[in-house]
């Protein structure tokens, strides 16, 4: 085989292989579709995280508003503290209310952002006041269990 | 056998293994060392990357096409059970992306590139071409090795990628197309998972590693083999073997540096 069609068949090669990583950057992967524009950053707190993390996205009614920046766990007050960055675009009353849902039963875990009424918006590196923890399946039975066995109890004095 | 001798056969073995691994690193070093040929007459790695890279293609997007297929089947089955059927697409992306598709594909190259590199390199030892090239002043290593060893390393993370995609087509075939799982879900949670420099990226690294470890061996195995015909296929036997076992071994450690706490 001449020098010609290996230079044409390696070229062809080339051009399917880095096809093939545009193909699974784009289509399969998120690159489009990461980084929100240009943020602020907001700050809440959580009693429990559950399986939150880092870049994990922040919802309003369904849409992706911001992205979870950064969790670290505060020796003050032995709460999570969870740095948010919302875009820029979009800006949210002070008494807006932040909670960690689940997507489907067993998806990721993401902050949900519910506005309040009040007329005076959230700055840059404020604090997120009104805040859920994420629902821990464990305390919800336990809490169930308990409750539970406090009926059965009412039930037998009667 | 007495306690002695086979505790001077264990030390024997022991010895000759770690004299093969500090010859075959100034091996590599001398490869890396004279790869300037490689790259100045490039004509000498394209052809190696067409007999490495183009020839085994087919056997790369067969094998990543049923690989993906099976994971749809296999997949769907689990997934069903939880009532999440939609989330075949992050199951089938992430598994080849990070997992299969680079270590698959390694182990598909070194049988059938790696392979080859060591018996075309055994043979010209065998022919004595590779003494004949040292009379006429032309280093071996620059002319014949080291365009070989490039070729392994460009060519790897490539067919990596291709058969990456062809699961993910395989897997899509089977989940949406045959078995009915809405196209939408199966591509946007897969969006939503895989994340590019996470997932794709580590792929990609871990793929050239791959690419480098087989050339390696390769070439290496050929250059060292027994100029006999009993010595290059018990050389082509080793490559095999050892890239095999080595491919596995650095997929544990780059795993666990590149995916660990989460």
């Amino acid at each position: 085989m001449n020098r010609a069609t290996i230079d044409l068949w390696v070229g062809i090669f080339v051009a399917l292989g880095l096809g093939a990583l545009l193909f699974l950057a784009l289509k399969a992967g998120n690159l489009t579709a990461t980084d929100v524009g240009e943020t602020y950053a907001l700050q809440a707190r959580f009693d429990n995280i559950g399986g939150l993390k880092v870049r994990a996205p922040v919802k309003s009614a369904g849409v992706v508003v911001g992205r979870v920046g950064e969790i670290r766990f505060d020796t003050e007050t032995y709460t999570a503290l969870v740095g948010l960055n919302i875009d820029k675009r979009y800006q949210f009353p002070r008494d807006t209310f932040a909670t960690i849902n689940t997507s489907g039963l067993l998806g990721e875990q993401y902050v949900g952002f519910e506005p309040g009424g009040d007329s005076e918006m959230l700055k840059p590196g404020e604090m997120v006041k009104k805040t859920q923890s994420a629902m821990v399946l464990e305390k919800l039975i336990s809490q169930f269990m308990f409750n539970k066995a406090q009926e059965d109890e009412g039930n037998n004095k009667k | 056998m007495k306690p002695l001798e086979l505790l001077r056969r264990l030390g024997a073995f022991v010895t000759d293994r770690l004299w093969r691994l500090g010859f075959a690193s100034r091996f590599l070093l001398m490869t890396v060392l004279y790869s300037g040929t490689a790259l100045r007459r490039l004509h000498l790695t394209i052809r190696e990357i067409y007999f490495s890279g183009v020839l085994s293609l087919i056997i790369i997007l067969v094998s990543g096409l049923f690989v993906g297929m099976v994971l749809g089947l296999q997949g769907y089955d689990t997934l069903q059970r939880y009532g999440s059927s939609e989330a075949l697409g992050v199951l089938v992306a992430l598994s080849l992306v990070r997992e299969l598709g680079p270590v698959v594909a390694a182990l598909l190259f070194a049988s059938r590139a790696g392979s080859a590199i060591t018996a075309e390199i055994g043979l010209m030892k065998a022919t004595e071409q590779l003494s004949a090239m040292e009379m006429m002043a032309v280093n071996p290593i620059a002319r014949v090795v080291a365009p070989r060893f490039w070729a392994g390393v460009v060519s790897m993370p490539l067919l990596a990628a291709l058969f990456s995609a062809m699961g993910i087509f395989g897997g899509y075939l089977v989940g949406v197309q045959l078995i009915g799982v809405d196209a939408g879900s199966f591509w946007s949670q897969m969006q939503a998972a895989v994340d590019f420099r996470q997932d794709i990226l580590n792929g990609v690294i871990k793929s050239v590693v791959f690419g480098a470890i087989i050339s390696w061996i390769a070439v290496f195995e050929g250059y060292d083999c027994e100029p006999t015909a009993e010595g290059v296929s018990g050389a082509t036997t080793r490559t095999v073997v050892t890239s095999s076992l080595a491919i596995l071994a650095a997929d544990f450690v780059l795993t666990a540096f590149m995916f660990r706490g989460e």
